[in-house]
């Protein structure tokens, strides 16, 4: 069974409905630590060392955040340039990544149909995701494709909870081993098969 | 001359306070004052004292034993355990080679062998009184110099125990009877053989470390306990007192034995206590004893054999200062410490009073003889300040370093100077930052423990009351950038800040308040860097108190730094507001009625109000009103 590395990071968690959804529904899976940034470093101030024993001590890494102005919030970013360090998750000798597998799971305001290139959005989620994408690859890392809950504004609380359980399902099965070949021909986690049959 | 003993002390007081005064306006060491003072009130000058001046002497070298009492505090027993090698090594090349040379010297000169060993073991001990003085009185303690003369003469206070065991040997058997009742100096062990001593005298140690531990610190908490002053003074003494009576009883030097008692102290919670308790009165005590060395100088002995004590006097501190000198090369110190080392122990001290007489006592030496020495011994030790002050002054600055010499600083440091003024909790929690980034504050502090503690760990620190122009002005306030007052005490930082605004205004000046009212006065002398302690640790606690309570961390930082801005407005909007001279009353009242105008306006003003980026509620909201037209 696979270990699960959710990094959450929230800077208004508080107010967030969709993301409590989803956040109380997973958090006390067995085999998933929940690690809430906004609460842990509300300063900033990151602790390196710990952040990379508990990349070692996990298989999948969940980059979970709302999707600020097409990107994550600051926090978020602010990991990733603090913790993914040359010469150990990525360079030469940089190899604590590799083999494990990583994914985006955002909340976004947009609809799916405004994310293309007719849309408002003019590009895709996926074609945004890129630069974590790209980290991902970098570090030798598996990227699968993200799980969204999108239109988040426009939600009922019954979507909102069938969303959470589509998320568990999701841990499931990433628990289990899900990997890029299950993902083929689709743009959104919450597509594929395996997902939709459970 | 009255044998009144209020005139005795009047002109011992008075002579003090005239000629310290004049050698300290004079930059001199205090110990050239009392030496001056000392021979000017002596048999030979003005005469007000005369052969009382030896009983003097004695009751003064009580201050010796105070000084080490209060040196052993200094030292706790790890670090003694640490200088042994130091104490043997150096004391015993010293003791050793001074020892040769001048039995050689006093050879040559034709004394008999007996009384040339017996001179030489009087000259080879220096004075551990006017040796020590000086080094606490430049500071010094610290430095390589100054564990190398303390562990010189601690050797010398413990080899003198069997210089006087040693001596009775010389004399001739005959004499032996007759010379028992000449020596002052019986006591317990005189007649039993120097291994039984040797035991009695580690004995005596080791009831001095347990009397220590289990008597003396119980009876200390005790005494504090009720809570009377004087009654901690008095039992300052009567430890003191006690040790020195033991020790003398079992012939230990009782400054050996008051220093032991002090190390075995040094660890108690009363060691601060002591210290300034003893301190006073151990000054005043060494004082004496100098006035009464200055005092006992006979000019009559001097005026007769002009050219031999002089003589005799200039080839014992030149042999003296040779052996130091090696000494000081063999144990690799550096040059200026070298000649420290050399120049400050190069007399003869107060112990050869004691082994002297003792001799003359035994009829080893003769009157004549034990004149001319005692003579020497009191010149040697006054020239000592004397020198002392010609290398300083003179031989230092052209080939060792300076007396004060600034540590090598990083750029930041060097361009920008910091003073920090009070280094108490607040004060040394700004210094260990700043230094933990290469940025040495020059501190000022008026507590002088704090003050020897800090210079001990390599601080700048100046002494003394920060409200003197002339302080801040040595302490460098002409090339300083800013200025922090650590102090919470209002009178302080207004004071600093009138300096400033008067005669250094480039300087900036931050400062720690007690409450916001000390906060206004200080905004309305025009300063802008104002620190309140209350403000941001009740935040920090009122915040953990929230996020004990579930709300987020990120928010509530937020959240904090909008009260400190929205607080500070206030703060400054307040200041301006003309005020009143009320009474206490009134002006609680005020607070009150302040304090609920404040909560009034927190919520008229919504800073308990969130902010509004992406939050999915607000947003929410706005869409549906755009539904909604």
């Amino acid at each position: 069974m696979k270990k699960i590395l959710v990094l959450f990071s929230h800077p208004k968690f508080e107010k967030s409905r969709a993301n409590a959804a989803l956040v109380n529904h997973i958090i006390d899976m067995e085999g998933v630590t929940f690690h809430d940034l906004y609460e842990r470093y509300p300063d900033f101030h990151i602790d390196v060392s710990t952040e990379k024993e508990l990349l070692n001590a996990h298989d999948v890494i969940i980059w979970h955040h709302p999707f600020y102005w097409y990107s994550c919030p600051p926090l978020m970013k602010q990991w990733m340039d603090m913790v993914l360090e040359f010469d150990w998750a990525y360079g030469p000798n940089g190899n604590a990544l590799q083999n494990k597998t990583c994914l985006n799971v955002i909340t976004t305001g947009g609809s799916r149909e405004v994310y293309c290139s007719e849309g408002s959005n003019s590009f895709t989620v996926s074609q945004f995701l890129r630069p974590f994408e790209q980290t991902a690859t970098l570090c030798g890392m598996e990227y699968l494709l993200p799980f969204t809950v999108m239109e988040t504004h426009k939600l009922s609380d019954v979507d909102l909870s069938n969303y959470a359980i589509q998320y568990g399902n999701l841990i499931t099965l990433l628990k289990d081993n899900l990997t890029k070949k299950d993902c083929k021909g689709f743009s959104f986690l919450n597509d594929i098969p395996k997902l939709k049959n459970q | 001359m009255t044998g009144s003993i209020l005139f005795e002390a009047i002109v011992f007081l008075a002579g003090a306070i005239i000629c310290v005064s004049i050698a300290k306006r004079l930059g001199l060491s205090s110990v050239i004052g009392y030496l001056l003072a000392g021979v000017l009130i002596g048999p030979y000058v003005l005469g007000f004292i005369g052969k009382e001046g030896e009983d003097i002497l004695h009751f003064a070298e009580f201050g010796v034993v105070m000084m080490l009492f209060l040196i052993g505090l200094e030292i706790e027993p790890k670090n003694f355990w640490n200088m042994r090698k130091t104490i043997l090594g150096m004391g015993g090349i010293q003791v050793g080679g001074t020892m040769l040379l001048s039995y050689i010297l006093f050879s040559i000169l034709g004394f008999e062998w007996k009384v040339a060993l017996v001179i030489s073991m009087a000259v080879a001990l220096s004075s551990t009184a006017i040796a020590m003085q000086t080094i606490k009185e430049k500071r010094l303690m610290d430095t390589t110099f100054g564990t190398a003369s303390f562990s010189i003469l601690l050797f010398q206070d413990i080899i003198v125990i069997f210089m006087l065991g040693f001596i009775p040997l010389l004399s001739n058997a005959e004499d032996n009877a007759s010379a028992e009742k000449h020596s002052e100096h019986a006591n317990l062990l005189e007649n039993l053989p120097i291994g039984f001593q040797t035991l009695a005298i580690i004995l005596s140690v080791v009831l001095i470390i347990v009397a220590g531990r289990y008597l003396i610190v119980p009876m200390l908490r005790k005494v504090a306990k009720t809570g009377v002053r004087e009654l901690l003074i008095a039992a300052a003494f009567l430890i003191v007192f006690g040790i020195s009576f033991t020790m003398e009883y079992v012939g230990i030097s009782p400054a050996l034995g008051a220093f032991l008692g002090g190390v075995v102290l040094s660890n108690s919670e009363f060691k601060h206590e002591l210290e300034s308790t003893l301190e006073p009165f151990k000054n005043l005590l060494l004082g004496l004893f100098f006035m009464a060395v200055g005092a006992s100088i006979n000019f009559i002995v001097i005026a007769k054999n002009p050219l031999t004590i002089g003589g005799i006097l200039i080839a014992i501190i030149a042999l003296k200062a040779l052996v130091l000198f090696i000494t000081g090369h063999i144990f690799k110190l550096k040059i200026d410490q070298k000649l420290l080392l050399t120049f400050s122990l190069a007399q003869i001290g107060e112990f050869a009073f004691v082994l002297l007489s003792f001799a003359f006592g035994l009829n080893i030496l003769e009157q004549d003889q034990m004149d001319m020495l005692l003579v020497i011994t009191a010149l040697s030790m006054s020239l000592t300040p004397i020198i002392g002050m010609i290398n300083e002054r003179f031989i230092l600055p052209r080939i060792g370093t300076k007396e004060y010499v600034k540590r090598p600083m990083d750029h930041i440091a060097k361009s920008q100077k910091i003073i920090l003024v009070g280094f108490g909790h607040f004060g040394s929690t700004i210094g260990r930052f700043l230094r933990s980034h290469g940025v040495e504050a020059t501190i000022l502090d008026h507590d002088s423990n704090r003050v020897d503690f800090l210079r001990k760990m390599g601080f700048e620190v100046y002494y003394g009351d920060a409200t003197r122009l002339d302080l801040l002005e040595s302490a460098g306030i002409a090339e300083a950038k800013i200025i922090i007052c650590a102090t919470n005490k209002i009178e302080v930082s207004k004071a600093i800040s009138k300096i400033i605004k008067e005669k250094y205004p480039h300087v900036e000046f931050m400062i720690r308040t007690k409450n916001r009212y000390d906060a206004y006065e200080l905004l309305n002398l025009g300063n802008e860097n104002i620190y309140r302690e209350s403000l941001e640790t009740s935040l920090t606690l009122a915040k953990d108190v929230l996020s004990k309570m579930g709300f987020r961390k990120y928010t509530l930082n937020r959240q904090v730094h909008n009260f400190i801005k929205y607080d500070e407005d206030s703060l400054r909007r307040l200041a301006s507001e003309p005020k009143r001279e009320d009474t206490y009353i009134f002006k609680a009242r005020k607070e009150l009625e302040q304090q609920e105008k404040f909560l009034n306006e927190d919520f008229k003003r919504g800073i308990v109000e969130y902010d509004n980026h992406w939050d999915s509620e607000h947003i929410r909201k706005a869409l549906e009103k755009t539904k909604d037209e």
